[in-house]
């Protein structure tokens, strides 16, 4: 960490004199920048660098590959074209079922691919979104999978309880979703700014809180179908569903529009509206947010409901588009997935819908790659985890590279360090 | 820069180290033959013929100690014996099954099972869009957009009449207890595990009314369709606390119907000394050795079997989509042998079992439960 300081100013420091500093950030806020003010290089370095480090397990994971290891001196050609051939067909499976089927039959088969990542990424863009919003007012949201299932609760049961007329029934239910997700994430929010309660505690346990709720309601009469005793609610009525996009052989809806229209919303809303500007004052410094007129503890509650309004609409993509029906698990994981495409995509509503769109690839490739080459669909889930490790350590991304330091840290903050 | 040099050291130790294991292992000589080595194929005794079988795994996925192990066995066996070629794909949450199933589809499978009655809906929407492959669903019929049954012609529904095996295994349970408490848990209320409990309490329940004693089943009531639950099929430290928890009230036989967690169970008994444990799904005497000492007995339900039977029918061109149903009666489901408890079980009460078994098989015995298909 120390060599990120440009070395020679080490010696003459004592410029600052210590009370003109603003007060110290908590380390967690400290943490949340550093990844936030990651450069675009060292993004895609990471993703690269993930992507060879799960090659090498995909390699040592395959059987072929373990079974010529054992005589690797006596034969090596054999065990380097096993560990050529594990990772190359699972990187390619990857491809053909995240963006084109190459091998595919059929036009339709061919392009499917594509618009599986599409389908997939809606509810990690969309809830990703909410997270980044967060992020940048300093609120460690942890919370997206509670607000996606209380989101997919309200819309799933506007969806199969009422009967309405086409294209408003698609609408109440979306407004119910987000106001489910903006209500759970309310709770958060409110606590915090009544009692100082710390948001990523409380997000995590109305998480657990969401899952148990979701597992009664679909016990009770109201929710779980009728004369089944599974705990799964009727279909969703057709008037409330999505719309499919490119016809029923593919699943992409128009909940992919939506997220596009809440990207829009959410650059507006905090690169160009007042709202937005005093939530990034919030969170670049909340003492100097207070100082300034600023009415911190309102904020927290607005950034929490925004947040968890998006998150619901990301569960309304899944009761009223992908899935069609509410379940236990209709959340997946896709609110941990949204923590790291916050983060990989800086928090910003361009890099969030990239990144989602990346890992709805990952997610939608990694379903082929263990269909056709038996690699366990755990990789994905080391690629994920891997880019978030090197996207929250640029120095060993810098480092690896070899890589030139400090050019897009701001100064203020190397001087700090300097004087530490 | 101190700190970092330090860092670098131990990282090079560490290659150096781990460099000098992996040559040690790779010291071994090559095979002899230049055939390609390690190719998935089947064991070279068997044949292999032109008969792609695939699976899809609930989100417990295949190593669930339960029923999704049960059905990847069935399916490993059939491509041992048979020579098939399998697929077989993991889901991580419910949302993965239409996606997963469609991968299979696209990869030209002869049979697509799909393991557990969460997969009911992807595995009918598969079937009806692609009428030339044939489907499997384990634990689950199919029903219509108004909740009726309905028969696919390409779907196969491989149910199990479980309440009937495990209402054996109450009758042990209430004639072998000596506090007069006995209990049954859960993972989550799904029929598949309710099943089991139904039957369990409906087996205590007759032991009752035949000897007119009054054995007290904790944890489940029939009636109410109300009972104990961990809450997941993963976290073993509660089916541990929630056994604890029935052996503070005086059970000292106890049924957990919830995959690995009953494990917590076992260690829980064993920790108390004289508790039992009724095992579910295999004969855990065999699939659980480390506890062989606790169990009494096992519900065993053949999920592999019905497996390994639906691939064999595929393979010769008998598949047909009528459901098939374990029971007592063909062997799908059963209740294991006592192993070492066989000497404490007295003789009568062998008896009575054998010949509650004979009743239900000939059908003068009717074990019901709301969750059976």
């Amino acid at each position: 960490m120390s060599d990120n300081a440009p070395a020679p100013a080490a010696a003459p420091v004592p410029a600052v004199p210590p009370s003109a500093e603003p007060p110290e950030p908590s380390r967690g806020e400290t943490l949340l920048r550093e990844m936030l003010s990651s450069s675009w290089v060292v993004t895609t370095l990471a993703i690269v660098l993930a992507l060879v480090i799960s090659g090498v397990l995909i390699a040592a994971a395959d059987s072929t590959v373990q079974s010529t290891a054992t005589y690797l001196f006596a034969r090596p050609s054999d065990f380097f074209s096993a560990a050529w051939h594990a990772v190359t067909s699972a990187y390619v499976a990857l491809f053909q079922g995240s963006i084109l089927d190459t091998g595919a039959p059929t036009f339709v088969r061919a392009i499917k691919p594509l618009t599986e990542t599409m389908t997939v990424s809606v509810p990690i863009i969309l809830a990703g979104l909410g997270l980044g919003i967060g992020f940048r007012a300093g609120m460690f949201n942890i919370g997206a999978q509670g607000q996606i299932i209380l989101g997919a609760v309200f819309g799933g049961y506007i969806g199969f309880a009422f009967d309405l007329p086409v294209g408003l029934h698609v609408l109440l239910a979306a407004i119910g979703a987000a106001i489910g997700g903006g209500l759970w994430a309310g709770i958060a929010g409110f606590l915090k700014a009544r009692t100082g309660a710390n948001e990523v505690i409380v997000t995590i346990m109305l998480n657990n809180i969401a899952v148990y709720l979701i597992g009664y309601l679909l016990t009770t009469s109201a929710f779980q179908r009728p004369g089944s005793n599974n705990p799964i609610s009727p279909p969703i009525k057709a008037t409330a569903l999505y719309p499919h996009l490119l016809g029923s052989q593919f699943r992409l809806h128009a909940g992919f529009l939506v997220a596009i229209a809440a990207t829009v919303f959410v650059w507006w809303l905090m690169d160009r509206s007042t709202i937005g500007f005093r939530f990034r004052a919030v969170g670049a410094n909340s003492k100097a947010a207070r100082t300034a007129g600023i009415s911190v503890n309102t904020n927290y509650i607005w950034v929490m409901v925004i947040a968890g309004a998006l998150a619901g609409l990301a569960g309304s993509a899944q009761v009223l588009g992908t899935e069609k029906v509410l379940s236990i698990d209709v959340a997946a994981s896709f609110g941990f997935d949204a923590i790291t495409v916050a983060l990989l995509g800086r928090s910003k509503p361009l890099g969030t819908f990239l990144a989602g769109l990346l890992f709805g690839a990952l997610r939608a490739g990694g379903f082929a790659m263990q269909a056709r080459t038996g690699t366990p669909i755990d990789i994905v889930l080391v690629v994920q985890s891997l880019i978030v490790l090197f996207i929250a350590a640029p120095p060993l991304v810098r480092s690896v590279f070899r890589l030139s330091s400090g050019s897009s840290r701001r100064s203020t903050r190397s001087v700090k360090e300097a004087a530490a | 820069m101190n700190q970092e040099f330090y860092v670098k050291n131990i990282i090079r130790t560490a290659a150096f180290a781990g460099i000098a294991a992996l040559a040690l292992a790779a010291c071994g000589s090559a095979p002899s033959t230049t055939t390609p080595t390690g190719s998935t194929g089947s064991s070279p005794s068997v044949a292999a013929v032109k008969y792609k079988a695939c699976m899809v795994s609930d989100a417990g996925g295949f190593q669930d100690k339960s029923f999704n192990q049960s059905g990847a066995e069935g399916l490993d066996k059939a491509k041992a014996d048979l020579g098939i070629t399998e697929v077989k794909v993991e889901s991580t949450a419910s949302t993965d099954f239409t996606p997963n199933i469609d991968n299979l589809v696209s990869q030209n499978c002869d049979l697509i099972i799909g393991v557990g009655f969460n997969l009911a809906g992807a595995i009918q929407t598969a079937a009806n869009a692609n009428p030339k492959i044939n489907f499997a669903l384990v634990d689950s019929a199919f029903s219509d957009a108004n909740f009726k049954p309905v028969t696919l012609t390409n779907g196969k529904p491989l149910l199990f009449n479980t309440q009937e095996a495990s209402f054996l295994a109450g009758y042990v349970a209430a004639g072998m207890t000596k506090t007069g408490k006995v209990a049954t848990f859960g993972g989550m209320q799904l029929p598949s595990v309710t099943i089991f409990m139904d039957g369990f309490a409906d087996g205590v329940a007759q032991y009752n009314t035949d000897n007119s004693k009054s054995v007290q089943v904790l944890g489940w009531t029939k009636a109410t369709q109300k009972g104990s639950f961990t809450g997941d099929f993963d976290n073993q430290a509660n089916g541990q606390n929630l056994a604890k928890g029935f052996i503070d009230q005086g059970a000292d036989i106890i049924m957990p119907v919830a995959g690995p967690v009953g494990l917590g169970a076992a260690a829980a008994a064993k920790a108390a000394g004289n508790v039992e444990i009724i095992g579910v799904d295999q004969d855990w005497y065999l699939s659980a050795p480390e506890y062989k000492d606790i169990i009494l007995t096992s519900v065993i339900k053949e999920i592999g079997q019905s497996v390994y039977d639906t691939v064999k029918q595929g393979l010769d061109g008998k598949y047909t989509s009528t459901p098939y149903v374990g029971t007592l009666a063909n062997g799908g489901i059963d209740i294991a042998p006592f192993h070492s408890f066989d000497s404490q079980v007295p003789a009568a009460l062998k008896t009575k079992v054998a010949d509650l078994k004979k009743a239900i098989i000939d059908g003068s015995l009717k074990v019901t439960s709301t969750s059976s298909n």
